[in-house]
């Protein structure tokens, strides 16, 4: 035991490299990523944009990147989810489970890698953003806290994929499920439309939806237009919210996703 | 001479799913492999060798029964049988968008190298494994040739005294096959105990020592090559006769000249015995035949293959009638 304890660093690092080394070789699936993101944003700032009026009268474009940013990040439990099933299937977890090595390492390495790989979509983005019209108004601490939260929330995201990718029985299975579940809760926020805009059911989840929190804290950081701001507790602190959101991810799926890492086919 | 393997009354059941039985993959498993032998696990396509293979490996827990690996409890004290170990898996398990070097430089370093001796052994492997030349190229470049020997190299990372192949040479084309038999010769001769499957007699026959036959989770039979073949009878006389109408004089023609049962297939006009005489026999029955006006399509001398143990083993063909002796 004490063996696997000392070697587990060690072991999640040279995972890490492991992953970062694929992303290159497979350059379609970080080109497609940021392709969709940027899809959205043509489609929501040049066609949609002009026909949603903010109130208070800010940029279409400045409200709507850190949107885009969430959005992006969100999706990141698929990328992990698709990743952790490929590997399954190519028998490569076996693998891995018949070395002397620290067997969490797989799981943590894998999460690493895929919040590095996320930065790099982001900043691509960010330079997308720049090109559109999109400023940062605030300090460097408010630029890095913005930042922080955003890659901190891939992270969690990055555990949430990897117990959904061990839970389904392909690759295909995995992106389906991740695509109907993260979908929806991009679509009920505050990421493209007013909140008060959506069906009153919908308006609470809206409200507490940690891709909201997540939107309106980068919003506030970069100072971008954040003109929906609810009087609950996520419009009030949704940097505390946000982060609240990402203990509770954490503190659930990390969890589940090694108890189910422990528990594959054994 | 202690045993590196045992096993004893391994069960594995796996559980029903939407559409299927539960399946009783293993019912009952004992093994004994001495240090320093080979084992051949000899089995049709279900048989159990895979789950067998992966219970010795940590990889499953079995259900009932007790395995020890080099000393150590394959499921209290799976760490040190993994640390003691190599396998190569039915398919190979190696990164595809890494290239070959890579791939061996990574699992050095989960092994638990340093990073200069894990640059060296993934060189040294590569080299001996000929894939110096391929050696930066992804794997998904390799042929399945070539992905099968960068896993068994992978398998020796560690130097490992005790080595699992589940299928190694399955799927390789004849010259392939060859080769690795080469190669697993190669490190029986330095001492490593093996355990490997196969569907093939004649790969048990040239690699194993010992050689173990299981059918639907049960060993039925056990013993050296030799041993198994005499159970068996050899070679076999194998005839396809033009006329359908013939089977029956042709069979008692064969009867009388060759040893043993007849065994015949109406549908493909084919007729199988036991050898006793080899290519002499063989023309005596070419001769026989034609003076009896028994017109024949084929007539040929082979092995024995795992089809054959069966029938003789349990009376019926293996579940998969296709299996072929290929090399
Ligand atoms: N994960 C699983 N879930 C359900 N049944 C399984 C599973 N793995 C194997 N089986 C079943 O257990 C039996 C033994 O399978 P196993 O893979 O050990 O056979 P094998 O001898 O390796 O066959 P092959 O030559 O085809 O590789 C088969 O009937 C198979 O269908
Ligand atoms: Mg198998």
């Amino acid at each position: 035991m004490s063996v696997q304890q000392s070697g587990a660093v060690s072991d999640a690092m040279v995972i890490t490299w492991r992953n970062l080394k694929r992303i290159p070789r497979i350059p379609e699936l970080a080109i497609f990523a940021i392709l969709q993101s940027i899809m959205f944003v043509l489609l929501f700032a040049f066609v949609f944009g002009g026909a949603i009026p903010l109130p208070g009268g800010g940029d279409y474009k400045e409200f709507l990147m850190p949107g885009i940013f969430a959005q992006t990040i969100a999706f990141a439990s698929a990328t992990t989810a698709i990743g952790m099933t490929d590997d399954m299937g190519k028998g490569l977890i076996d693998r891995f489970r018949s070395l002397p090595m620290s067997r969490s390492a797989v799981l943590s390495g894998r999460t690493v890698a895929d919040t590095i790989y996320q930065a790099g979509i982001l900043v691509v983005l960010m330079l997308a953003g720049l090109v559109v019209g999109w400023r940062v108004h605030n300090g460097l601490a408010e630029f890095l806290l913005a930042v922080a939260l955003l890659l901190g929330f891939a992270h969690v995201m990055a555990w949430l994929g990897i117990w959904i990718g061990l839970s389904v029985p392909n690759t295909e299975t995995a992106q389906q499920l991740t695509f109907v579940t993260i979908f929806p809760l991009t679509f009920i926020s505050n990421v493209f439309v007013p909140p008060a805009s959506l069906p009153a059911i919908l308006q609470p989840i809206a409200e507490w939806n940690p891709v909201s929190t997540l939107t309106a804290a980068t919003r506030e950081l970069f100072g971008n237009p954040n003109p929906y701001v609810g009087d609950g507790i996520p419009g009030q602190y949704p940097i505390l919210v946000t982060l609240a959101w990402m203990v509770v991810f954490l503190v659930i799926f990390a969890p589940l996703a090694i108890r189910k890492y422990r528990n594959t086919s054994r | 001479m202690t045993n590196a393997i045992e096993a004893e009354g391994l069960v594995k059941v796996y559980p029903a799913r939407r559409g299927s039985t539960e399946v009783r993959a293993l019912d009952g498993v004992d093994l004994q492999v001495p240090q320093g032998t080979v084992l051949g696990l000899l089995g049709p396509n279900g048989a159990g060798k895979t789950t067998t293979v992966r219970i010795l490996t940590t990889l499953l827990r079995p259900d009932a029964g007790r395995a020890t690996v080099a000393g150590y409890d394959v499921v209290t004290q799976s760490n040190e049988v993994r640390a003691s170990i190599g396998l190569s898996g039915q398919y190979a398990a190696v990164d595809e968008n890494l290239t070959g070097w890579e791939n061996l430089y990574m699992f050095g370093r989960l092994y638990g190298m340093p990073k200069a001796d894990a640059k060296m052994r993934a060189n040294e492997l590569l080299e001996q494994f000929t894939l110096a030349d391929a050696g930066g190229r992804t794997i998904k470049t390799y042929s399945g040739g070539m992905r099968r020997r960068l896993d068994l190299a992978a398998a020796l990372i560690g130097k490992p005294n005790l080595l699992f192949l589940d299928e190694p040479t399955t799927g390789l084309d004849p010259r392939s096959r060859l080769g690795m038999w080469d190669v697993i010769r190669g490190l029986v001769r330095e001492g490593t105990t093996l355990l490997l499957t196969t569907q093939y007699l004649e790969e048990a026959d040239e690699l194993a020592d010992t050689i173990a036959v299981v059918d639907t989770g049960k060993i039925i039979a056990q013993g050296t090559a030799d041993e198994l073949k005499a159970q068996v009878g050899g070679e076999r006389i194998e005839v396809v006769v033009r006329d359908r109408a013939m089977l029956p004089a042709a069979r008692e023609l064969l009867g009388s000249a060759a040893a043993g049962e007849v065994e015949f297939d109406e549908h493909t006009r084919r007729l199988t015995a036991a050898s006793t005489g080899g290519a002499q026999q063989l023309v005596a029955i070419v001769q026989a035949m034609g003076d009896a006006g028994i017109e024949i399509d084929d007539i040929t001398l082979r092995r024995p293959t795992l089809d054959d143990v069966f029938l003789t083993l349990t009376g019926h063909h293996t579940a998969d009638e296709t299996v072929e002796e290929n090399v």
